[in-house]
């Protein structure tokens, strides 16, 4: 499959190593659902996956937010504006809005993870009224290390979100909290028997923070995660991304609890 | 029910060695890109011939573990020999291929030109029963997926199968273990039973429209009964000349729940990593691919290549490779090939051709793998998981 | 407006002691205040007192050369601050500071730890609870030394 070109329209820095680029098509367009992803092609040095932060779906343009850890995603949060790069896509499993109808939604996002969960925040805001109650819990290193702070203050300012964030820590110039995220778990304002769990950040975290929810009485088939692995085609022909008896890319990366927590468990499966 | 299916519409021919020859001349006249075993570099390899003339006739395969090399028959058979370490993955997916072209000009408009399939269509003469099982499997992957791949597609679509049917199983063969062989049942335009007697002919089944309209082209004459039960013993001996066997009831199960068990730390101690099996293994599909800038102003271009799950880098993230020890990645080979693969394609991966047995450079022998994980089931390796 | 006694009876770390030993501890407490930016207490300080935050947030710092004052930790309401007086040498670890305006309660440890000698049963509670408190602690910083979010970590 080859990749459609998208002028980068604007590159925001978001922290010290990670940028948002908004992209508008320039011939076919992609309309990514909550928690899928697209290839990225930057020209002549190569293509990685990236969740969607920013969807059409709620009107906008496509962004991503990729943080610099690579040569092509080097390249890629380097790209000026007006540039040109490849998108493919879109790709993977979607984040279970429509499961979590009724229901309590509480979103745990740690780090980077807070990217893919913000369309799930999107649209939870812009159907306010199908979800009992929405609660997002956010996780960072360091103030620094904050994605989205100018949304974070706007959806903090709301009164039909409870918002709460932590960094691991801070300087004395940081009123708010210091410690992890799952700290955050115990005295959230969600019924845990009437609760769908959207949680995304480094598998570790994802990990702890399924274990402080499932402390609290959500149950594992209502805890969605998102995986990664070594994702090269999208489409399930390569065979990277395999773990156990599932593609992540095509069976994931959102995935529930249950399904994944004894893959989990085994070391370099 | 196999015999049921020779004896159904069209009837079988028979054809004698003029015959072979014609075969090979009507696909190529059809425009078919004919590609057969024939010798080269001490080994019987899948490369494009020009006439039946160049098939390895006389020639046999003496396979064992870590051991391959050619022997002369007796006889003058032309597929008296099992799978040698070709596949026809080499034509459906090659090692290497060109995917796309991208041109961007000054204006940063940025072009991209899709490779064109190859010309000519392809004619696989001499396909074995377990290769047509492992072309089905990379089908699956491939076409029968959510998404297709263009270029696996365009080289099967037209693809003309010629099946043979074995009668000289490998010291490493175990298809009649797996379900998939001897004999070819299906997915063959045509296929060849050969019987070397007081005279040199072959059967020819039809699988398809296709083979008929060329059977016809051939000048057989029609089967005996004789001819037919010739060609079904010629395959029902073949079942007891394998050269393994292994229990295959079962294995998903077995496997998942013997994750962590002392034998992949034990086969990792021989292993390795060198991927031969997994080039030569018919049904292994995964591939890389390149990104490369060419000189020319302005280009650049994307190589799909093959991989192998027992690089290091194959599970590379940023932070390192999920399966960076041996153990990991003999695990995930055999787990997948006989396990996962049937909770991701609905198949097991393995057709019991017994390549990976001849070509591994230390014997590792899947098939005693298997064994032992059965015979120790449920124990746990506590010093490395 | 609750009595202190009311603040000790409703709050978890002390759920499930008896009306005497709940008024023995309220004994030994008392409603304190701090300004935004006011410190509690001291690294290095005599550990004598331990807090029960009401309202406002309590920042647990140090400081590391070249680096500044690190925050470590923060409690909010509901939280308790402060365990170095149960255990000797009865020194503090970290200096702790009101982020904002703080009401807290203060309990005197040097009292409650002569109560605690002299009955055992509620030294040993109090013991158990305390070391609740900080396996949680430990829990949580156990996680952030693991410094998921660091370089090489992904999402």
């Amino acid at each position: 499959m080859t990749p459609v070109p998208y002028r980068v329209v604007s590159r925001a820095p978001e922290t010290a190593d990670t940028s948002t680029l908004l992209l508008e098509p320039l011939g076919a367009s992609i309309v990514p659902r909550p928690g899928q992803f697209n290839m990225l092609y930057a020209f002549g040095v190569g293509e990685v996956p990236i969740s969607t932060s920013a969807g059409p779906d709620i009107g906008g343009s496509l962004g991503h937010t990729i943080r610099d850890v690579g040569a092509v995603s080097h390249a890629l949060v380097r790209t000026e504006p007006g540039a040109v790069i490849g998108v493919r896509g879109p790709y993977g499993t979607t984040w279970p809005l429509e499961e979590a109808r009724g229901c309590d939604l509480v979103i745990v996002a740690g780090g980077i993870g807070l990217a893919p969960l913000r369309p799930a925040v999107y649209h939870a805001l812009a159907h306010r009224d199908e979800f009992a109650s929405v609660c997002v819990l956010v996780g960072a290193r360091t103030p620094a290390d904050l994605l989205f702070v100018r949304e974070l203050e706007d959806w903090r300012g709301r009164f039909d979100v409870e918002l709460d964030v932590t960094v691991d820590n801070a300087g004395e110039d940081w009123h708010g909290r210091v410690g992890v995220v799952t700290q955050l778990i115990p005295r959230a304002p969600f019924d845990p028997e009437n609760t769908v769990a959207l949680v995304c950040g480094p598998e570790v975290m994802m990990t702890f923070t399924a274990r402080a929810l499932l402390a609290r009485g959500v149950p594992k088939e209502r805890i969605a995660i998102s995986m990664e692995r070594n994702m090269q085609c999208g489409l399930g022909h390569c065979g990277h991304c395999q773990l156990g008896p599932v593609l992540i890319c095509r069976d994931g990366p959102v995935f529930w609890y249950d399904a994944m927590e004894r893959l989990m468990e085994v070391r370099g499966l | 029910m196999h015999e049921e299916a020779l004896l159904t519409h069209p009837p079988p021919a028979v054809i004698d060695l003029d015959g072979l020859h014609v075969l090979v001349g009507v696909l190529r006249d059809r425009g078919y890109c004919v590609v057969g075993p024939t010798r080269k570099d001490g080994a019987i390899v899948y490369e494009e011939i020009v006439s039946a003339d160049e098939l390895p006739a006389g020639w046999t395969e003496v396979q064992e573990a870590a051991t391959y090399r050619l022997e002369r028959r007796e006889d003058e058979a032309r597929f008296g020999y099992p799978v040698g370490p070709h596949s026809w993955k080499s034509w459906l997916l090659p090692a290497r291929v060109r995917l796309w072209q991208a041109r961007r000009d000054d204006g940063g408009r940025t072009e991209f030109v899709e490779e064109a399939p190859p010309e000519r269509p392809f004619a696989f003469l001499g396909v074995r029963s377990c290769d047509l099982h492992a072309i089905a499997i990379q089908d699956r992957v491939f076409l029968e997926g959510a998404y297709v791949d263009r270029d696996y597609a365009a080289r099967r679509d037209g693809a003309f199968l010629v099946a043979v049917n074995c009668g000289v199983p490998g010291g490493t063969c175990f298809c009649a273990s797996m379900g998939t062989g001897p004999r070819a049942e299906s997915g063959f335009d045509l296929a060849l039973t050969e019987l070397v007697g007081s005279e040199h002919r072959f059967l020819v089944e039809t699988g398809s429209d296709r083979g008929a309209e060329v059977l016809a082209d051939l000048m057989g004459d029609p089967a005996t009964a004789e001819d037919v039960d010739a060609a079904l013993r010629v395959t029902h001996e073949a079942i007891a000349l394998m050269g393994r066997h292994v229990e295959s009831f079962d294995l998903r199960d077995l496997l998942a729940r013997n994750i962590e068990h002392p034998r992949f730390a034990e086969a990792a101690q021989r292993c390795l990593s060198c991927g031969n099996c997994t080039l030569v293994c018919p049904t292994c599909f995964c591939t890389s691919v390149d990104d490369v800038n060419v000189l020319e102003d302005g280009a650049a271009e994307r190589w799909r290549r093959w991989d192998s799950c027992y690089s290091v880098d194959y599970s590379h993230i940023h932070g390192g490779s999920v399966r960076p020890s041996s153990r990991a990645r003999y695990r995930q080979w055999l787990t997948h090939k006989f396990g996962t693969w049937i909770d991701q394609f609905g198949t097991s991966g393995c057709v019991g051709c017994g390549r990976c047995i001849t070509w591994c450079p230390v014997g590792i022998d899947v098939t005693e793998e298997l064994t032992a994980i059965r015979a120790a089931d449920g124990e746990v390796d506590h010093a490395h998981n | 407006m609750h009595t202190i006694d009311e603040i000790v009876a409703d709050s978890p770390v002390f759920e499930g002691l008896t009306h005497d030993q709940l008024e023995l501890i309220a004994g030994c407490a008392q409603n304190v205040g701090f300004k935004q930016g006011e410190r509690l207490f001291r690294e290095g300080d005599p550990a004598d007192t331990f807090y029960l935050v009401r309202k406002g947030r309590v920042s647990l710092s140090t400081h590391a050369p070249a680096r500044g004052a690190v925050v470590i930790e923060t409690l909010d309401p509901g939280e308790i601050v402060g365990w170095s007086w149960l255990f000797p040498p009865y020194v503090w670890h970290f200096d702790a500071r009101a982020v904002d305006d703080v009401r807290a309660v203060a309990f005197d440890g040097a009292c409650l730890r002569g109560k605690c000698e002299a009955d055992h049963d509620l030294g040993y509670d109090l013991m158990g609870r305390f070391a609740s408190v900080m396996i949680d602690r430990l829990r949580h910083t156990r996680l952030r030394l693991l410094d998921v979010y660091g370089h090489g970590s992904t999402s």
